[in-house]
Order: structure tokens, then C-alpha cells, then sequence
């Protein structure tokens, strides 16, 4: 494996009583796109303003390039933070917005050079026709991508991203997702990307981290913690539906729901009550032995979801497009016994 | 007649933007719509119309048989939930649920028993006594629904009302209003960007763009037979794949050439030759080793339950195929595919309406 790129080490940070970072540690590949998720409150912008150095820890070290930069100033790092708020100067054009952090005092580029980093920087985002117009004139996207592009135009070693395209419209953030993905891999530099949006954290992350309040619950390929959360908190960070968790109990071979329904066969484990998950893709809405009934019925386009009372529980099924049914409708679900995961309860 | 007419509803405002271009939409009683479109489409001005927040330029609002155009909204008995939560800050969640109920003279007993039910299905029990700047935003904007949906009103008016929830409580919500809109049967119209939220809760959804409807149809309507280009992008995620090119009769068989290519992609359906737009939803695009188009991989988009693999087969926009999630995909690896014939889709390359 390359030699990490960026590394933290225990880091520890307090708001007065409040814990936002208990003991952290984390290392980042040279090329890497690392996607942090959590809910709200769980720690993941201070993660980001610590290492950005707009937070200073009470406790562990943060390396960049071997370099120990834990108490330097977020200026002598070099690293670049996005917001989700765009921050840009709305009665700048967008051109010297990009210029902006190219003529901060100690970089001393010419303007020759200048011109070439914002041509550059404004030809990968494709805002080049833009250039001369206020920011303040631009669309969400548009001003989006400018802020991108003055965080990139003075090529840091590290990119921090907090939830860039959190304010825009669904569309627009596919668009930008999918631009995103492909910015990064001509970049070359290392980005730590902060989101609560599941499609971009598996689509985009080489690896995807989980923060809880303030405590890394798994790190792991989107892969990974998809199939094999560590935990049910992890497991309902990912999936859409959320992925189905019953309370099961063992009842000789098989495992059976609080109300007494067989779930799935099971196998050596040793404990007797476990809290099972499945995904609602991994359960089939027929072949089963038990009915349910179908309280929900949504149409998702290529699938349907179906909320369906089953084992005692309210459960969701992704169902292929062509299945006709109706709220109400009695089903016979079987799950995926291969694809079912237990935690011990 | 139905419950909730708009005819020919125009909105100017001052200084010139016309946010709504001549709108006509009838809503049945019970029923769900859902206004669907991208940020300045005219569906919140829309919504603020019915609610009596804006009075058109031009044309009519009316409601259960009666106009309501120059009604304040207080005439109207509608129920408003906006996507910025206010909340009164100085009543606890019990007293800021209570108060719209209060206003219309419930008495204290069902008004109780109205708030227990509303705070149970809604998960807000445990906050009842608490404050709103002691809530997370989230769960204040639980207690503004809640709030709005406590009530009764003839007509629901929603606006992007699970904007700010975390993805987890957005699903859980957008099935509570699906499901209590389905016992209650309170006509509702629902304000959203969000193709994915149209889809899952209308009865039928509106899509709008520029001011104006562009289609009107229950959500399997509009996702399999798109009005046109724009509602074909815009609903789905991704949106359908579109090719230009040219059709071509030989043999007596009808096929799609596209631009600057030699793939040839035989049709169901006979059209005129001429120039024109091959739309294919990503689910309705397979590999195929005998298929009629190649291409190269150049991006392939884990997201659990699928892949989104990005083609690029020399077309000018790069084709998405809906993939299972098993199979990993290397960036240039080579790739033929082929089509659902059933389910391509033909557009008029001058006014982008479907053929």
C-alpha cells in the first residue's frame, strides 16, 4: 500500500462539554476520495475545520505529507475547503473570485501565470464563458462550480469538501456529482468529502467512513459497509429504502421475529437473540410461507417500494417494476437467507 | 366539477417576471398532486396562488364549487406547510400542535386526543414538553407538519415540506403523509425539485417547466411515456439517455442511425426518415455481445442496490446503464449494448415532443 498522504492520529476535540471528536484516527492515500457520513451532529465539519486547522484539537496530530501540521495555521497547510454555501464575493465577477486566493500575499505568481490557472481551473469546471459576469448573476450551479473552481485554481495538497452540493436542486446535483467524480480523477489530490447523501458517498468514495457522535463506527469500501455494516447505526447510514432491522430469536434452525414469524434459517452462531438485518432488495416479495399485507405501495421508476406488515414489523421491499399490486394485497415475502446480517443484540 | 380548479392562471410580477404562464390544472377531492419541476418553474407561486398568498395576474382559483381568487387565505381553509419551519418559539411542541386547532374552536378533549394521535405516528411523543430551539431541525420540521397536518383543512398545500430531514427521516416521513393523506382523503398539493418524491407520493404529478405543465399523468404515465425531452430528463435519476440521429427505412424496416456513427438500431414502430432524438432509460440498456452499439466504459457508480455504469459510445452525451450491483466495471473496458425495442422512445428534434 502507498505511503499515506494525510494522516490524524487520536484526535480529540471539545466544545467545552461537548464531545465533537472522540479520539479519531484516519490516513488518506495520495489519490484518494474518502467520503464521511453521519447524521447530523456527529462530528463530520469539525472533522473537516480541524483539518482545514480552523479548529485547533485538544489532543492527537494531524500529518500532511509526513509533515506534523497540527499547530500550523489553515494558510501554512494548504488545503482547500468548499462549502455548501458557495461563499463568493456575489459583486465580484466570477473571474476575480477565482483570482482571488492566486493573489494572497507569499504566492507571488505573475499575472501571466494567473491567467493560466484560472483558464485552467475555469475550462474543467466549464465556466469559461462566465468569467465576466458577477457571481451574484450566476445560477446555484454555476456558482457552485465557481466555488469549486476557486478552491482548485491554486492546486492544494488537500481538498475538504462540506456537503458542496447539499443546497442545489436534485437534477443539478447528479449533474455535478457525475462532474465531481470526474474532476477528481484529473486532479490527483487527495479529498475528504463530507455528506449525508448516501447516492454520492457510495457512488464517489474510494472509502467511506462512518461517524457517530464523534467516534468512527467503520471504515471500509462503499462495497463493504453496504454489505457488511459493523453495526445497525452503520447500516441504516446507507440504503435507500433503509435497510430492514427485526429482533429475531433462535428457535431450533431457524430464526423467528418477535411475533413468532421464521425469518431466515440459522446457522452456527452461538447467541440465542440477535437483531438481524436485510435489505429491501435482498427480499423477495413472494415465495414465502407467511403473509404480509401491503400498507404502501411507491413508485420508484425502474422499482417499486413496498411498505408491507410482515413478522410484526413494518418492512420494506424493493419489487420489480412489473409486480401489479395494490395497498392491501396479501404477499408471502421470503428473504434472501444468503444475504441477511446479524449483530448481537 | 372537480374539487380544486386553476383556469388559465397567469402570475406577473412586478418588474416584469412572469413566474406563471397560463396555467389550467382540475384536482380531484382526495386526491394527491404533486407539482414537480426545477427552481423557477412557477410551481411554488403556484402553490402560494391556491393558498391565497398571491393573487394571479389573470385567471381563476376555484374551490369546491366556489371562487376563491380574491379570498384571503384565512377564507380559504387551506392547510400550509412550508420548507422553512416556523414554529412559535415561546410554546412548547403540545401548545404550537394545539394552537392551529385552538383557532378553529376544537374542543379541549379532541383537541387532546388529536395531538396524541398526530405525536405518535409522527414519533414527537417524547417531545411534546419540550421547546422548539431545543429541537434539532429535523424534528422541528416534524412539529411544523405535524402542526399542519393536526388539522382538517379541504385542501393540504405542501412546499417541500421534507427539504431540510435527513435522507432516514425523509423516507419515513414521505410514507407518514402518503399513508394518513390515503385514510383521511384530504386533498393535497405537493411543491417539490425532487423527481423521486413526486414519484412515490402522487396520485398524479404536474410536471412544470418555465411557467408552464408540460404533462400532467399518474407517476408510471410520466415515467414511461414522457411528454417530451424535459419531462424525460427530468424525471428518473439519472434521466433517460438521449441520442440524436437520423431514421433510415431499408428493407421495410424502420431504424435509428445516429449522428456521426454505425451503429443501426432496428424500431418497433415505423416513423418518417428524417432527423430525430432515440431516448432509452438506463434500465431499459443491457450489455449485449450482438448489440448495436459499442462503446468503452469511462465511469461505473457503485450505489448499493445498483450500478450506474457511464458509456461513452462516440454520442454526445455519454449513455447510463442501470446495472446489478455484483458486477464491477474497469474505466475502458469495451462494451456492447442493446435495447429494450418495447421500451425506446422517439422525439421530435425541433419541439422535443415525443413522437
Amino acid at each position: 500500500m502507498e505511503e499515506p498522504f494525510l494522516i490524524l492520529e487520536n484526535i480529540t476535540k471539545r466544545f467545552g462539554r461537548v464531545q465533537a471528536l472522540r479520539s479519531v484516527s484516519l490516513d488518506v492515500g495520495a489519490n484518494e476520495l474518502v467520503v464521511v457520513l453521519g447524521p447530523t451532529g456527529a462530528g463530520k465539519t469539525t472533522l473537516l475545520r480541524t483539518i482545514a486547522g480552523l479548529e485547533a484539537p485538544q489532543d492527537g496530530t494531524v500529518r500532511i505529507a509526513g509533515e506534523d501540521v497540527t499547530r500550523r495555521s489553515p494558510a501554512g497547510r494548504d488545503v482547500a475547503l468548499v462549502f455548501q454555501d458557495f461563499s463568493l464575493y456575489p459583486n465580484w465577477t466570477a473571474r476575480r473570485n477565482l483570482e482571488f486566493p492566486l493573489r494572497a500575499p507569499g504566492r507571488n505568481l505573475t499575472q501571466a501565470q494567473i491567467d493560466e490557472r484560472v483558464a485552467w481551473a475555469a475550462d474543467l469546471l466549464k465556466i469559461a464563458p462566465l468569467l465576466d459576469r458577477k457571481s451574484q448573476q450566476l445560477s446555484g450551479g454555476e456558482m457552485q462550480r465557481l466555488a469549486i473552481g476557486r478552491a482548485i485554481v491554486r492546486r492544494p495538497r488537500v481538498f475538504l469538501m462540506d456537503e458542496p452540493l447539499t443546497n442545489l436542486d436534485a437534477k443539478l446535483r447528479e449533474a455535478l456529482r457525475v462532474e465531481l467524480a470526474r474532476l477528481r480523477r484529473e486532479l490527483e489530490t487527495p479529498m475528504i468529502y463530507v455528506t449525508h447523501d448516501q447516492t454520492e458517498a457510495l457512488s464517489m468514495a474510494d472509502r467511506i467512513i462512518v461517524l457517530s457522535e464523534g467516534r468512527i463506527l467503520q471504515i471500509g469500501t462503499p462495497q463493504e459497509v453496504y454489505r457488511r455494516p459493523a453495526s445497525p447505526v452503520v447500516a441504516r447510514q446507507l440504503g435507500q429504502p433503509a435497510i430492514n432491522l427485526l429482533n429475531v430469536t433462535r428457535s431450533g434452525s431457524v430464526w423467528v421475529s418477535e411475533s413468532g414469524t421464521p425469518v431466515a434459517p440459522a446457522g452456527d452462531e452461538t447467541e440465542t437473540e440477535m437483531i438481524l438485518g436485510v435489505r429491501a432488495e435482498d427480499i423477495a416479495p413472494s415465495g414465502g410461507k407467511h403473509a404480509g399485507t401491503i400498507r404502501v405501495v411507491e413508485e420508484m421508476g425502474p422499482t417499486k417500494t413496498l411498505l408491507v406488515d410482515w413478522a410484526g414489523c413494518d418492512i420494506h421491499i424493493v419489487a420489480p417494476v412489473t409486480l401489479s399490486v395494490s395497498p392491501g394485497d396479501a404477499i408471502f415475502p421470503r428473504v434472501d437467507p444468503a444475504r441477511i446480517v446479524l449483530w448481537r443484540a | 366539477m372537480s374539487f380544486l380548479e386553476l383556469r388559465q392562471i397567469k402570475k406577473t410580477f412586478p418588474g416584469g417576471t412572469e413566474a406563471v404562464k397560463g396555467i389550467d390544472m382540475s384536482v380531484e377531492e382526495g386526491e394527491l398532486i404533486v407539482l414537480l419541476g426545477p427552481s423557477g418553474c412557477g410551481k411554488t407561486t403556484t402553490l402560494r396562488i391556491i393558498a391565497g398568498l398571491e393573487v394571479p395576474s389573470e385567471g381563476r382559483v376555484i374551490m369546491a364549487g366556489r371562487d376563491v381568487t380574491n379570498l384571503r387565505p384565512a377564507q380559504r381553509d387551506v392547510g400550509f406547510v412550508f420548507q422553512f419551519y416556523a414554529l412559535y418559539p415561546r410554546m412548547t411542541v403540545r401548545q404550537n400542535i394545539a394552537f392551529p386547532l385552538e383557532s378553529v374552536g376544537m374542543p379541549r378533549r379532541e383537541r387532546a386526543e388529536q395531538i396524541a394521535a398526530v405525536a405518535e405516528a409522527m414519533g414527537l411523543a417524547a417531545l411534546l414538553d419540550r421547546y422548539p430551539r431545543q429541537l434539532s431541525g429535523g424534528d422541528r420540521q416534524r412539529v411544523a407538519l405535524a402542526r399542519a397536518v393536526a388539522r382538517r383543512p379541504s385542501v393540504y398545500l405542501m412546499d417541500e415540506p421534507l427539504g431540510t430531514l435527513d435522507a432516514d427521516q425523509r423516507l419515513g416521513m414521505r410514507e407518514f403523509i402518503r399513508s394518513r393523506q390515503q385514510q383521511m382523503k384530504i386533498t393535497t398539493i405537493y411543491v417539490t425539485h425532487d423527481q423521486e418524491e413526486a414519484m412515490s407520493l402522487a396520485d398524479r404529478v404536474v410536471v412544470m417547466e418555465a411557467g408552464r405543465i408540460c404533462q400532467t399523468g399518474r407517476p408510471t404515465e410520466v415515467y414511461d411515456d414522457p411528454a417530451s425531452l424535459f419531462v424525460a430528463n427530468f424525471v428518473g435519476s439519472p434521466g433517460m439517455n438521449f441520442v440524436p440521429g437520423q431514421i433510415e427505412i431499408q428493407d421495410a424496416e424502420c431504424r435509428f442511425r445516429p449522428d456521426g456513427n454505425d451503429a443501426r438500431i432496428a424500431l418497433k414502430r415505423h416513423v418518417r426518415p428524417g432527423p430525430i432524438v432515440f431516448g432509452v432509460r438506463p434500465e431499459h440498456a443491457h450489455p449485449a455481445p450482438d448489440g448495436p452499439v459499442a462503446g468503452k466504459i469511462v465511469m461505473d457508480e457503485y450505489q448499493g442496490n445498483f450500478r450506474s455504469v457511464h458509456v461513452d459510445a462516440g454520442f454526445p452525451d455519454n449513455l447510463v446503464m442501470r446495472a446489478s450491483p455484483g458486477r464491477n466495471w474497469a474505466v475502458g473496458e469495451q462494451i456492447r449494448l442493446g435495447f429494450d425495442s418495447e421500451h425506446t422512445r422517439l422525439f421530435d428534434v425541433e419541439t422535443g415532443q415525443r413522437l
